[in-house]
């Protein structure tokens, strides 16, 4: 592993090498539904209340990694994850079933990201051969801790995101696989001055458009290098916001942008305002989509930049601004 | 710096909300809602024949009823998102706010989630209310 530029490090001997996506239905029905390993059909997947819900998937998630590669979970030498939810209780609840060390990291969206980053440093650096990542984030328990009830029935503006059900682990591993982790970059707390919770989005737009420039900057390479930069989450507003911000910089637009907030769902049919949010739904872009396409050879290299707004409700009602940040991490295929 | 430029490009780019759009539909569906409730009020006083002060207590627990009842069954929030204000305002409103927030806190049990949350969104609600039949009740007075 090797500091490179301002914020940014690139990795020696770091593979993906399993990885497992479990959604919600709304999410299975979504464009990306057939990348999943499972999905449930409905919102509760089993549980008594939406927590526990996620903890199933959380939990489904970490199964289905382990048994993806053939791995028990006294071989992983240490879980990375987060979620959306206080304390990150989610993440802790459902590491209690495991024997396993533990590091619990917080950063809204960008948590998928930010754990992948932190595991694939941890390996490099020799702590150990495998470590799990796991992020997860449920439609409901957010909507309840940042926002309104399920059935509340107060009109939701376009520029809302919805966030996504569904939960993801991998194993970081220094035994050569087929995907690569090759680059990072640890991106700062960047403040628009924005307050409005339902319109995410254009927060998290100006973190995303510096951490991508940071890389670019650190490598010293151009955004051709990557065959898809894939943001999370900024939906339709964002990503407007972010292509702007990049063209005042005059860092040539690339087209091989998207939003993992606009891939896991129809927004047309799919009644999700502008787009999916949470840490779930990068997740399941990247973990379900992108890791199967650069395992066929759609995708050699990508660069994926997770976005996190960093709300807290009390903050916001205090008339105070959202921060928000952005990791970013590239994946890459390699000839094994 | 940098921050001005995330500013120009923010405030170049706002999203628009339909604010006239809203307006008609809240309009028409407010409208229709305290239609509805007139029809049940006419119903109780003159066709079922109660005195004033009952039918409009009996119109009053139908609307909130069946506005709980849509509630509960993930139907009103699908309404509310098409007519805004139009549901919002009304009794409606306050029926639904009440029902979704003790909805919403079942699993915290009944006494700390429930009965606490329950006037979460509808307390405020309630204390303007209060406040503002106090401030015009003493212009009133002070008038007369």
């Amino acid at each position: 592993m090797k500091k490179i530029g301002k914020n940014s490090v690139e990795f020696n001997h770091v593979y993906l090498r399993t990885s497992s996506a479990i959604s919600g239905p709304k999410e299975a029905e979504g464009p990306l539904g057939q990348y999943f390993d499972a999905s449930y059909k409905d919102n509760y997947c089993g549980g008594q209340n939406w927590e526990q819900a996620e903890i199933i998937l959380q939990q489904h998630a970490i199964e289905a990694a382990l048994s993806k590669s053939g791995l028990k979970m006294d071989e992983i030498d240490l879980a990375i994850g987060g979620d959306l939810n206080n304390q990150i209780a989610v993440t802790n609840y459902s590491l209690r079933a495991y024997d396993v060390a533990y590091l619990g990291v917080f950063s809204a969206c960008s948590t998928c990201t930010q754990s992948m980053l932190l595991a694939a440093m941890l390996v490099d650096s020799g702590y150990g051969e495998n470590i799990m990542t796991i992020t997860s984030s449920h439609n409901s328990t957010s909507e309840r801790q940042f926002r309104y009830p399920t059935e509340y029935g107060g009109q939701k503006p376009t520029s809302m995101t919805s966030t996504a059900t569904g939960a993801g682990a991998s194993i970081i591993s220094s035994i050569p696989s087929s995907i690569r982790v090759t680059r990072a970059t640890i991106g700062k707390i960047i403040d628009p001055d924005l307050s409005d919770a339902q319109d995410m989005g254009r927060t998290m737009a100006p973190a995303a458009a510096t951490t991508f420039k940071t890389h670019l900057e650190d490598f010293q390479i151009e955004p051709s290098e990557y065959d898809l930069i894939l943001t999370g989450d900024l939906s339709k507003y964002g990503s407007e916001i972010f292509l702007k911000i990049l063209e005042e910089w005059q860092i040539q637009t690339p087209e091989n942008t998207n939003d993992a907030g606009l891939m896991l769902y129809d927004i047309e049919k799919q009644n999700v305002f502008a787009g999916g949010s949470g840490c779930g739904c990068v997740t399941l872009v990247t973990l379900g989509y992108v890791v199967h396409a650069l395992k066929t050879g759609k995708y050699n290299k990508v660069l994926i930049i997770a976005t996190g707004a960093l709300m807290n409700p009390i903050m916001v009602a205090q008339n105070e601004s959202i921060p928000a940040i952005a990791h970013a991490i590239a994946l890459e295929r390699s000839m094994l | 710096m940098e921050k001005q430029v995330f500013q120009k490009v923010l405030n170049e780019n706002k999203v628009k909300r339909p604010v006239f759009l809203n307006a008609v539909k809240a309009f028409i569906t407010g409208g229709v809602i305290c239609f509805i409730a007139q029809v049940i009020l006419y119903l109780f006083k003159d066709k079922v024949g109660l005195p004033k002060d009952q039918a409009n207590s009996l119109m009053y627990i139908v609307v909130v009823g069946v506005t709980s009842i849509l509630t509960g069954f993930g139907i009103f929030d699908k309404i509310g998102q098409f007519s805004g204000a139009g549901t919002l305002i009304p009794i409606t409103g306050f029926s639904n706010s009440m029902t979704s927030a003790a909805l919403e806190s079942k699993s915290e049990g009944i006494v700390l989630g429930i009965m606490t949350n329950m006037f979460k969104l509808a307390g405020a609600v309630i204390a303007a209310g209060v406040v503002s039949a106090f401030i015009s009740g003493l212009i009133i007075y002070l008038v007369r």
